[in-house]
């Protein structure tokens, strides 16, 4: 799958930045979208592409347990989210729900993705190709677990 | 094996876990609130049109549901929310709905402890990341989503990844002035926001043991904000006379086997901590008060799981007793209990004497839900436990983590002030 970069050059992009608690009594997806990352780039809404990615730093999705925030990622277009590390029950939820993609990626990723460029990755090989830059980088396999829940199309479609 | 690996694999149908093993574990307990709750609802819509079966639910009698986020409704919204909730409890017989306006009802994980839902050696989740509270009480807590909580109240049982633990021991006996807050932004200061991720964060030793229930239950709270799975302290007797005073009865404690080894041990001398606060905008960012007494401030916000118990309504009480606020000052207890309690010990005529604001039982403004949000360029001190930008209210809002001690004596100087330093 092929998208650009949302970069935000930061670490612990938490959940009340990425969807703000005023919102949570909110459970329509698509109304949800209109607000995602509201609290740390106001434009995002206006420039997501579907099939966009966002590129972070480390503990992305940290704080709150709210569904809201991939929700919101997912319903504005984001596939995926890479990030050099993520908070647990953000990375669950992305999985379980089948909202996005949680990729983390190593330093060297982090450092060479610019902000707009266009990324190509692929699961199966566990690759990520910067198509902007001609660039190979490498993602963190996903568990055993994880995988078969990804594959499956989360938590409900897997049979343990 | 230690609590948490023990609480796990008996979860699980195993006589040994060890960390990083994939479990799918069997829930003793699960509760959803007035966030959570409609998320599951939406999820179980979802499920119905993919054909999956949503009559029945795993075991009603065990799934317990509270109104905390955005109550007494602060909207239209809200309002749907409630009734939503309201009909899905009625549909599915759950019967232990706390409602407010009908008696006991509070903040989801408050309640967990006053009304012992949940017991020692108990495998507990809940729609909320701050569900690790209820470790204190000696069970496995931790936070899930919506699709996971779906998951459980159809299923009863969710996967989880063993952690591995972290040991932090207290040595010595808290001063009058240091709380358990203080204890864990310490610890939070150090490790940072990622330190314990996916790990467990167990509390021991003497400082521990001296400690109330209330007390500790601040620690394992505050063990998300250090990116935790869970946090857990082997239960002793002042757990069992707390649960027993509420009718607790039939449970098991787990404790760590003898031979028990933990990941890493962190070590801290009561004697050598002060009181803190955490600085916009982490929880990590953490300074001594008595460094930030030039930072003026605009309101104080006493209320949360974190900051608004009975103990923590009774040391704010000390402060405030005979003197004036000098900032806006909102007290919310966090459950009817509480306040109840609050009236009869004469507290809330201390409060209203100093000129505070008090409220409903609710998660308020700690979310930036509502009650008392804050403005662009707001500056707030608050017994809360997160402070992230917007955590509150206006992005560009400040607040600073403090513990009922810190924040009281701020609020009356209309400053960060150390409780040592009040006149």
């Amino acid at each position: 799958m092929k998208g650009n970069a949302i970069k935000y050059d930061k670490d612990n992009i938490d959940t009340d930045v990425i969807l703000p608690g005023t919102y949570l009594k909110l459970h329509d997806y698509d109304e949800l979208a209109k607000h995602a990352m509201e609290g740390l780039d106001p434009d995002f809404h206006s420039k997501v592409k579907d099939g966009d990615y966002i590129v972070a730093g480390r503990n992305f999705g940290c704080g709150s347990s709210r569904e809201h925030a991939p929700i919101a990622l997912s319903y504005s277009g984001i596939k995926a989210v890479l990030a050099l590390s993520f908070a647990r029950i953000f990375y669950r939820n992305a999985v379980d729900g089948a909202f996005l993609l949680p990729i983390e990626i190593d330093e060297d990723a982090y450092k060479s993705i610019s902000n707009g460029d266009q990324l190509e990755i692929s699961v199966e090989k566990n690759t990520i190709k910067n198509l902007t830059k001609n660039k190979d980088y490498k993602m963190k396999p996903f568990s055993e677990l994880i995988g078969k829940i990804i594959v499956a199309g989360g938590l409900f479609k897997y049979k343990p | 094996m230690n609590i948490t690996e023990k609480i796990l694999a008996r979860a699980s149908g195993k006589n040994n876990v060890s960390p990083d093993d994939v479990v799918f574990a069997n829930v003793d307990k699960a509760m959803i609130h007035d966030v959570s709750g409609p998320g599951v609802i939406k999820v179980f819509e979802k499920l119905a049109k993919q054909g999956i079966s949503v009559d029945k639910l795993w075991d009603p009698s065990k799934i317990w549901v509270a109104e905390d986020h955005f109550v007494p409704s602060a909207d239209q919204v809200s309002a749907e929310n409630i009734v939503q909730l309201s009909k899905f409890t009625k549909k599915y017989g759950i019967e232990k709905h706390f409602k407010y306006g009908m008696g006991q009802y509070g903040i989801c994980h408050t309640l967990s402890h006053e009304e012992a839902m949940v017991l020692p050696g108990e495998a507990y989740v809940g729609g909320d990341s701050h569900t690790n509270t209820t470790g204190a009480l000696g069970a496995f807590a931790c936070g899930l989503g919506h699709t996971d909580m779906a998951y459980v109240l159809l299923n009863g049982k969710i996967w989880f990844k063993v952690p591995e633990t972290y040991y932090f021991k207290l040595n010595g006996k808290l001063s009058e002035h240091v709380m358990a807050k203080d204890f864990i932004l310490r610890i939070i200061g150090d490790i940072g926001t990622e330190g314990c991720a996916y790990r467990a964060m167990q509390f021991g030793g003497t400082g521990i043991n001296e400690m109330s229930v209330e007390e500790r239950l601040t620690l394992t709270n505050m063990t998300t904000e250090a990116g935790a799975k869970n946090g857990i302290i082997a239960p002793d007797q002042k757990i069992f006379d707390y649960l027993g005073a509420r009718g607790a009865k039939n449970f098991t404690p787990v404790y760590d086997d003898a031979n028990n080894e933990y990941a890493k041990i962190f070590e801290y001398e009561a004697s050598e901590l002060e009181p803190l606060v955490a600085k916009p905008y982490s929880p990590e960012n953490v300074a001594a008060a008595r460094d930030i007494s030039s930072i003026e401030l605009d309101k104080a916000y006493i209320g949360s799981c974190t900051g608004a118990k009975l103990e923590d309504l009774r040391a704010v009480a000390k402060i405030l007793k005979g003197r004036k606020v000098k900032i806006r000052t909102e007290i919310l207890p966090a459950a009817i209990s509480i306040y109840k309690k609050a009236l009869d010990e004469g507290l809330v005529s201390i409060f209203l004497d100093a000129g505070v604001t008090i409220g409903p039982p609710t998660c308020g403004a700690c979310c930036g839900a509502h009650m008392g949000v804050l403005a662009k360029d707001e500056v707030c001190v608050s017994t809360t436990n997160r402070n992230f930008p917007g955590r509150m209210g206006h992005v560009e809002s400040k607040t600073y983590l403090a513990s009922p001690l810190v924040a009281a004596a701020s609020a009356v100087t209309g400053k960060i002030t150390d409780p040592r330093d009040l006149k």
